[in-house]
């Protein structure tokens, strides 16, 4: 069983949903449900497994039901039918008191527009999360000043949200998440509304601090760019619909169908690809390591747009090592050429 | 001609309804009449044993206060010096205790039933109509029954100046709150905030702009009382006036209408220089 299990939800809006319910569950899909009954279906029998530490992003276009999909892990929204547990704890069970309790221990939310605190200062946003657990001032504004260091704001502790630019004020959101030392981090679109550059930039913070802390992600988002690069597992959403689940270089390899191929095709594929999905694959015994000892050696986990230059340098065919110094395969120019294209 | 099988004895009903009220809860009534009446009357002690100076000395420092603009300060200040050179100070202090008795009363029964308004969408469709019902309900039509609960005098005066005066303290405490960012109210909630840090800790304070724009309009609006109030015995400038009427004495009357626009002014600019500040609360430190 994995860490986070989101069983068969179905999310439908209006006021009769139970009614609306039946169809869903009989297979009609949004638009007729909408036609017929007036209600909007949110989410459509979405099953997901989420692992501890891993980078989980959501994938999907707006109306996909992304948003809808990630309020139901900390239930600012709560399901029509369905099942939503935490290691084996079932959170809709959970009575008010219960619910916010596991909130604040457990959960952390960075939001799109970053739902700051307008009239508190950077270090009261930050320790927010802190002061409505109860913790003293001076536990949290600590706690607090270790995170606002840690995103790069140190000094505009005492300015406002207003005052800030949106890359700093998102900065301040991931802090005011991560303050509490949460096990699971949920970002909703939380760099969407950030300038490209900048944008640039808080990913690789983020993949920085993940690497470290080792957090449950859940990422929501409408850039396939930003789900390839900061994905461990991607899961595509459609109309409420679950697409496909995968590595980021299954999605690309493999699109589930035609929608996700609509997506993939102007991918950078260079940077999304490992040479352990482009190489040739050597069947045990079947190593020739004598011919070329000298030849250009990877990992499996090199990217492709890495392989491109080694291979244009060299020349030669690469060989590729896997985790523990074993030749798995080989690439060679032709197979750079052909994954790059494709 | 309308039939008259299909008329309704609404009146009948509501005569036996206030009979009723007064024949069972008058002893209520009284007591609730007299603790509003002891609170006024130290209030009105307090502002017309103050020597003038003194009262002056407060406006400004509650000018500065709110406004920071020493130049306001001066010019409330001059204003309220006008009604004393109108003759009229000792007056417009018994309609300054009954209108801080009964702007406090609205505040304090408004701004909670404005928060359960923005709390239920059911309160807020029920109460709507009754609020529009408060505002346009010629006030003398609720006068009369105040007069039968709790006699001639300054308490009706109050309750009458209430009833029409707490609607937009009410109505903009519901829009402030419904108006809070839906982003910063998820965070707050997702953050596992109990309603109470919801309401204490965000919609509040972030709605308090508005709650200060509603208590500013009700402070005029219990100003624009005065007159009617005087009328079942409530002393004061709206006195003045009432005379000016009877004796067809238009410059008495005259006077006592500066009287009352000037001391409306002065409410006015010390309400908003407080909206103000809740609005850039935190303006001063950039």
């Amino acid at each position: 069983m994995s860490y986070i299990e989101i069983r068969n939800i179905f999310k439908i809006f209006g006021p009769d949903p139970e009614g609306a319910l039946e169809l869903a569950r009989a297979g009609s899909d949004k638009d007729e449900i909408l036609a017929k009954t007036g209600h909007t279906v949110g989410l459509h029998d979405v099953s997901l497994s989420i692992e501890q530490g891993e980078t989980f992003v959501v994938m999907g276009l707006s109306g996909s039901g992304k948003s809808t999909l990630i309020r139901h892990l900390n239930r600012l929204i709560d399901p029509t039918a369905g099942s939503v547990s935490f290691g084996g704890e079932d959170i809709l069970s959970m009575d008010i008191p219960a619910l916010n309790a596991f909130r604040r221990k457990r959960l952390g939310m960075v939001f799109q527009r970053f739902g700051l605190l307008p009239h508190r200062n950077v270090m009261d946003n930050v320790a927010y999360g802190l002061e409505i657990q109860g913790t003293d001032r001076k536990t949290r504004e600590a706690a607090a000043s270790k995170w606002i260091e840690r995103v790069g704001l140190a000094g505009y502790e005492a300015k406002f949200p207003d005052q800030l630019s949106g890359g700093m004020q998102q900065r301040v959101g991931l802090a005011r998440a991560l303050a509490t030392d949460p096990e699971v981090l949920l970002m909703d679109e939380a760099f969407s509304a950030l300038d490209p550059l900048i944008r640039s930039d808080m990913q690789d913070e983020l993949m920085k601090l993940q690497a470290e802390l080792h957090k449950t992600i859940v990422f929501i988002t409408h850039d396939l760019d930003e789900a390839l690069k900061l994905g461990d597992r991607i899961a595509i959403l459609k109309d409420g619909k679950l697409v496909q689940v995968g590595r980021p270089e299954e999605i690309i390899l493999h699109p589930a169908d035609d929608y996700v191929q609509a997506f993939t095709r102007d991918v950078n594929r260079g940077r999304v690809l490992r040479a352990r999905s482009v190489m040739q694959r050597l069947t045990p015994g079947s190593d020739r390591s004598e011919d070329d000892s000298n030849a250009p050696v990877i990992r499996d986990d090199t990217r492709l747009e890495d392989i491109v230059s080694i291979s244009l340098k060299t020349g030669q065919t690469i060989s590729v090592m896997d985790r523990d110094d074993n030749r798995v395969g080989l690439i060679d120019r032709d197979q750079v050429i052909s994954a790059l294209s494709r | 001609m309308f039939p008259e099988q299909l008329n309704v004895p609404l009146g009948k009903w509501v005569n036996q309804f206030v009979d009723w009220l007064v024949i069972n809860y008058g002893a209520a009534f009284e007591a609730f009449a007299d603790s509003l009446l002891t609170v006024l009357v130290a209030l009105e002690q307090v502002l017309r044993g103050a020597p003038w100076w003194v009262v002056l000395i407060a406006i400004a420092a509650i000018t500065w206060h709110a406004s920071k603009n020493w130049k306001l300060a001066v010019g409330l200040v001059i204003a309220m010096f006008a009604i004393g050179t109108l003759g009229l100070w000792d007056k417009a202090m018994q309609t300054l205790a009954l209108m801080i008795v009964a702007t406090s009363l609205s505040v304090i029964i408004g701004v909670p039933v404005g928060i359960a308004m923005a709390m239920s969408n059911r309160l807020r469709a029920i109460m709507l109509p009754v609020l529009d019902t408060m505002q346009t309900m010629p006030s003398f039509v609720y006068l009369i029954p105040a007069l039968m609960l709790f006699g001639l005098g300054k308490v009706p005066a109050i309750l009458a100046t209430v009833i029409y005066a707490a609607p937009p303290v009410i109505r903009l405490t519901d829009l402030g709150i419904r108006l809070v960012d839906q982003e910063v109210l998820e965070a707050s909630r997702s953050f596992g905030a109990s309603r109470k840090q919801i309401l204490f800790g965000v919609q509040l304070p972030l709605a308090l702009p508005n709650i200060m724009a509603g208590i500013n309009q009700t402070t005029m609006m219990s100003i624009s009382m005065v007159v009617i109030a005087s009328m079942i015995g409530a002393r004061g400038l709206g006195e003045q006036v009432l005379m000016g009427i009877q004796r067809l004495d238009v410059g008495a009357g005259m006077e006592a209408g500066i009287a009352i626009v000037l001391l409306a002014v002065v409410f006015d600019r010390i309400g908003q220089a407080y909206g103000k500040r809740s609005q850039r609360s935190h303006a001063e430190d950039v």
